[in-house]
């Protein structure tokens, strides 16, 4: 059973980590903490649904057409709303989210209501792997390889194309990579596509197996800020490990404590790290 | 090659640099000298597009650069070393210099330059899987230089490479810049280190407190009274 547990809580701590990646990546790259994070998720979510209630479509037929989706929406949030206030003074950009993240869940309960919704069927529904004595549900097991999957992409993106390393260098010093010839406009707003991407990836993964409601994606973007405050601002491993940290402890919690108790677990520990190693555990 | 005329520009609409007129011809090895808070690096800041002028004109190769963006000036060719070398830390040597690359768009380009950078650079070729921020003061100036060489650039402009550097290491960068001067780079040195800055140097112009107030060649202001009396204590 403990197996079992420890199991379901490193699946599902992927995902989480694929959350926190697209959430670091925007705060690293331009010191802007996006608060309309998870209801970017949200939308995936209901796209997913929709693409499946209306045309039939598998959620994981439509996670392509989701993705690209939320990364467009995501990259037009950036022209449209944060490029106007980046460069103003202290929280206006924090704001900024803020009052975006409230518009969507709103325009989410207006148009769709707020009633929980279902994916009944899918390739992955219902199916079960037995390893060991563990079960393991497919719709869990796919988001997670999902997840690592995006995640390592979006690495090895950052790390060995030249847009990738323009990401870094603007990051790490905006004017300098102004210097060398990036257009760090165009920078941010692809950065923010990315981060769109991610959760677009995460919420038509996690539609399979998750009720699909205006708040859904509320859950996860408070986790996420505490995986990114545990990992180290813009640091995308250590979002990568501590989606997984998260994940363990909110399922080891639940198994010890009481279910009631897991999120308790979860920001416990948050506030542990805060007061012991304020720059997260893996923060440079 | 590059031409500024009547340049003003500053911070938050505080002007730094008035009316400052000079001129850069090709193959040529300019230094602007002056002491600190003169308003050398508001000067490059200004050519390199970071800042925008408040008058006045900055022509490139017969065309107005002082509207464009940073990255299309680099496009056209200026290579910006800025002051305190700000290299990538947390990159490795090699990502820096194919950073500096970003505007060249043919992959084999970027590779045969990147020989040619690492031939006048032998050290960074040794290092070049290391981590930016683990090189020497020295080092990490000669990878600044480098960076900047990497865009291929018509203009390389280097601000203040001595700052920081122990005096061998300052004559080291200027070996190598006389050096890549001689194959031709045109290259802009501004500089607080006057007399090293003006020995090298063809022509000179000297900035006090944001206006220029001396030109010539780099012999003809060592020996003026002005620099004499001002820069060198005599």
């Amino acid at each position: 059973m403990l197996l079992q547990v420890i199991f379901s809580g490193i699946l599902v701590g992927f995902v989480y980590s694929l959350v926190a990646v697209g959430l670091t990546l925007i705060w690293g790259v331009m010191d802007v903490i996006n608060f309309a994070h998870g209801d970017f998720l949200t939308i995936s979510m209901y796209t997913v649904f929709w693409l499946y209630t209306l045309l039939k479509l598998d959620p994981l037929v439509s996670l392509p057409v989701a993705t690209g989706l939320v990364f467009l929406l995501s990259f037009l949030t950036y022209k449209l709303i944060i490029k106007r206030v980046i460069n103003a003074p202290g929280l206006t950009a924090l704001l900024a989210t803020f009052g975006l993240s409230l518009f969507i869940r709103n325009l989410a309960q207006y148009l769709w209501t707020p009633n929980y919704r279902f994916i009944p069927t899918s390739l992955v529904a219902d199916k079960k792997l037995e390893l060991a004595g563990v079960i393991i549900g497919m719709p869990q097991l796919v988001a997670a390889v999902g997840s690592i999957i995006m995640t390592v992409a979006v690495f090895y993106f950052l790390k060995y194309t030249k847009t990738g390393r323009a990401i870094q260098a603007t990051s790490l010093d905006r004017d300098t990579a102004k210097l060398m010839g990036v257009n760090t406009e165009k920078i941010y707003a692809l950065t923010f596509g990315i981060s769109g991407a991610c959760v677009g990836v995460a919420g038509a993964l996690l539609a399979t197996f998750f009720p699909i409601y205006p708040e859904s994606g509320a859950l996860y973007s408070l986790l996420a800020f505490v995986i990114v405050a545990l990992g180290g601002f813009g640091n995308i491993a250590g979002a990568l490990y501590g989606g997984v940290l998260i994940g363990l402890s909110e399922a080891l919690g639940g198994y010890f404590l009481g279910t009631q108790f897991k999120y308790a677990v979860v920001f416990l520990i948050y506030l542990l790290v805060l007061q012991f190693k304020p720059k997260g555990l893996f923060g440079w | 090659m590059l031409k500024v005329k009547n340049l003003s520009a500053g911070y938050d609409n505080v002007p730094v640099i008035f009316d400052v007129s000079f001129e850069i011809n090709e193959g040529e090895m300019v230094s602007i000298i002056g002491s600190n808070g003169a308003g050398k690096t508001t000067i490059l800041r200004a050519v390199s597009g970071l800042i925008k002028p408040f008058a006045g004109e900055i022509e490139f190769l017969g065309k107005r650069i002082d509207m464009l963006p940073p990255h299309e000036i680099v496009k056209l060719g200026i290579a910006h070393v800025p002051e305190g070398r700000h290299v990538f830390g947390k990159m490795t040597v090699r990502d820096n210099l194919l950073i500096g690359a970003y505007t060249l768009k043919n992959d084999d380009e970027v590779k045969k330059t990147l020989e040619e950078v690492y031939e006048i650079f032998p050290r960074l070729k040794e290092r070049e899987n290391q981590k930016a921020e683990t090189l020497s003061g020295g080092e990490q100036q000669m990878l600044a230089i480098a960076r900047g060489l990497m865009s291929k650039p018509k203009l390389l402009m280097v601000d203040e490479m001595s700052l920081g550097l122990m005096p061998i290491f300052v004559d080291k960068v200027l070996e190598i810049l006389k050096e890549i001067s001689r194959r031709g780079m045109t290259i802009l040195l501004v500089e607080q280190k006057v007399q090293e800055a003006l020995e090298v140097a063809d022509r000179g112009y000297v900035l006090q407190t944001g206006r220029i107030v001396a030109e010539g060649s780099g012999k003809e202001l060592l020996e003026s009274e002005l620099v004499k009396k001002a820069y060198m204590g005599m």
